[in-house]
């Protein structure tokens, strides 16, 4: 699950990472009364106003700007917001603004990225430095490797002091400000693991004038299994950002991804909705969705199932490919009939049932008066459907 | 022979007492595995279906001389449930549940350093040597005894294969689903060792799937270490970028992961790779007939 900066900054300023002050604005006149707060000392002061949406590169595509009076603050606000921002991580549709976070600005010095992530192939959580800060960090692995500096952190034991300086020395940092970084890393890694983070980015991370270390952006996801044990982060997902298909699927246990394709896919079992998926593609055909209905689907997820997949106006044949193992074919093959008349499928259906019972599950589509196509293999099953989907 | 298990393999079942628990024992007893025991805290004393119930893995152990476990216990707990089996010297753990937090596998990962258990999972169908031992949730009767290694991160998907595999008369070895999360028990790179030294195992099906870097390290392994026959499918070429495919493994990010530079760095390696995954069974069959 993904939240927006000022949420990320919320949850960081609780563990004690160093954040810039900022309060979020929904209206321009909301964002001109938080920038009269942060301006009103007055003289050579700044405030940014920045554009909450969950893609990065905002600030290129206009959605970040920096104002020094408070009556500039809201003409940025009623800019941003209500705008649909067009980055290289929305899509070409974009995503509209819906709400700016007005932060106090700092005089910056120096920039850096620090990162923490879950590193696959060491099975620990990783902490990186790089004194690229303000680039995008793939970036940076790619062409430059050596700049990224890593420390792994033994979960026994947490991130220890002499790795959070090994990293702040790499940087170039001198002291004080070295201790400085060792507070703000520890107290990241506490709020990674506290808040079971898949990934956390401070990207910028300032050096300011004044001798500060600031997160002057922060990005965090967290792991969608560990969410049971924080109730108060799941409240700071915002549909708004999310496929409202996604998010209906997932409340009927579903894994559903949606696709720009024409061939509908309902497949049991993760691994295999993905196998399909890719067969669809060798025969040259392009899959609507990716759905994953589980191991063992009932009749009610299959009718959600079919809803979801017929509510794509793209979609112009279905693929339906289930293993049966510890689930008969013949009660999925029932659910299917039920399912598609309650639903009332009116593009191409092909069905392909193989494992448990498949002879009886076969029999029940053919004696069900539905006008299902029925395959035996995976192959066979992506070819028929492609054909279909021409057809329509 | 075979690898992990085999028909003198004596098992336990962590959180025998649930749904899931109780189904699946009276599934692997059917099929022929050696159950000896149950575990489910507080509910010591108790039995399902004459597998005597305890109440710690330890006491189970001690009672019944179990040498694996079968863990369904649910996720908030499970990391704790594969910490007890591994405290209490179990040589092999299955852990089915799926929905474990990743950091709690951390831990697990960092709590087994030193000591002999193998993990196979978690968030997998488990292992089975066809006709002599299965522990997990897949479907017993598709398989049959033969001399395919089958290596999976998936679960359906390997049933599928198995099927092929099945229907043209090879048969498998041993098959291990090793789990679709980030942080596992068990890599491709451990398994393809096994099955390279199991004198039963002639050819290995390696069926991986989008998201982190386990199939270029087996791709590694195998150019310097494995002489059998090795056929890969990598699940996921139409997977779009960033989006969690229902495993929380199954993700290409930071465009890290993707299934092309999979078969390309198993295509390197000297693995026979199919792009159709209907013809998986059929590349096996190729490969063992050219030998």
């Amino acid at each position: 699950m993904n939240i927006h900066e000022y949420q990320a900054k919320e949850i960081l300023a609780k563990y004690g990472v160093a954040v810039p002050r900022g309060q979020i604005a929904f209206t321009p006149t909301e964002a001109e009364e938080i920038a009269k707060e942060f301006l009103k000392e007055g003289g050579g002061a700044v405030c940014a106003v920045k554009a909450q949406i969950h893609a990065g590169g905002r600030g290129k595509a206009g959605g970040v700007k920096l104002a020094v009076t408070h009556q500039e603050a809201k003409k940025h606000a009623s800019e941003i917001l209500g705008k649909v921002l067009v980055t290289h991580q929305t899509g070409p549709q974009g995503k509209e603004v819906k709400k700016v976070l007005v932060e106090e600005g700092s005089k910056i010095e120096r920039e850096f990225y620090l990162g923490v992530v879950l590193d696959r192939a060491r099975q620990r959580v990783c902490m990186m430095a790089s004194s690229e800060g303000g680039v995008e960090i793939e970036e940076v692995a790619s062409k430059s490797p050596e700049k990224i500096f890593k420390q792994y952190i033994d979960p026994a034991v947490g991130l220890q002091p002499f790795q959070a300086r090994n990293l702040a020395f790499a940087l170039g940092l001198k002291k004080p400000l070295t201790g400085k970084a060792v507070k703000f890393m520890s107290a990241l890694y506490n709020a990674f693991v506290s808040t079971d983070s898949s990934m956390a980015e401070i990207n910028p991370l300032v050096v300011t004038a004044d001798g500060d270390i600031l997160a002057l952006d922060a990005k965090i996801s967290f792991d969608d299994n560990g969410l049971f044990r924080h109730k108060d982060i799941e409240e700071m997902r915002d549909l708004d950002e999310e496929d409202l298909k996604e998010v209906a699927a997932s409340r009927f246990n579903l894994n559903y991804v949606s696709l720009d394709g024409s061939i509908g896919c309902m497949v049991n079992g993760a691994g295999l909705a993905m196998a399909t998926m890719d067969i669809i593609k060798l025969y040259g055909g392009n899959p609507a969705n990716f759905l994953d209905v589980g191991g063992g689907a009932t009749r009610e997820q299959v009718i959600v199932a079919f809803k979801l997949i017929m509510s794509d106006p793209n979609v112009k044949a279905l693929l339906v490919n289930i293993f049966g193992g510890i689930m008969r074919c013949d009660i999925i093959a029932e659910g299917i009939v039920e399912a598609a008349k309650d639903v009332g499928i009116n593009a191409p259906l092909v069905v392909r049932l193989q494992g448990t019972n498949v002879e009886k599950g076969r029999e029940i589509l053919k004696g069900s008066g539905l006008n299902v196509i029925s395959a035996e293999r995976m192959d066979e099953a992506a070819e028929k459907v492609v054909e279909a989907a021409k057809g329509v | 022979m075979s690898i992990l298990i085999d028909k003198s393999t004596k098992v336990i079942c962590q959180g025998i007492t649930g749904e899931q628990g109780t189904f699946h024992t009276r599934q692997m007893v059917s099929y022929g595995t050696r159950m000896v025991g149950g575990v489910t805290p507080g509910k010591g004393g108790t039995d399902v279906d004459g597998v005597h119930v305890y109440n710690t893995v330890a006491e189970a152990v001690k009672n019944t001389g179990a040498d694996a476990s079968v863990i369904y216990v649910p996720a908030p707990f499970a990391a704790d449930a594969i910490m007890e089996a591994v405290d209490a010297g179990l040589r092999v753990i299955v852990c089915i549940t799926e929905g474990i937090p990743a950091l709690d596998m951390v831990k697990v990962r960092r709590f087994m350093e030193g000591r002999a258990s193998r993990l196979i999972g978690p968030n997998c169908p488990g292992i089975i040597t066809p006709e002599e031992c299965k522990i997990g949730i897949m479907p017993g009767h598709i398989h049959k005894k033969g001399k395919v290694g089958v290596v999976s991160r998936s679960g359906t998907l390997t049933y599928e294969v198995v099927d092929q595999l099945t229907r043209l008369g090879l048969g498998q070895s041993t098959c291990v689903g090793i789990g679709g999360d980030p942080i596992n028990g068990t890599s491709f790179v451990d398994i393809l060792e096994m099955f390279e030294k199991d004198p039963e195992t002639e050819a290995i099906a390696m069926i991986g799937e989008i998201g982190g870097t386990a199939e270029e390290e087996a791709a590694e392994f195998v150019k310097k270490n494995v002489k059998k026959p090795v056929v890969g499918y990598i699940a996921g070429v139409t997977a779009p970028k960033g989006k969690r495919m229902g495993h929380a493994g199954a993700i290409i990010s930071g465009g890290k992961g993707t299934a092309d530079e999979k078969m390309e760095a198993l295509e390197k390696a000297g693995v026979k790779v199919t792009r159709s995954p209907a013809e998986i069974g059929n590349t096996v069959l190729e490969v063992l007939k050219s030998m």
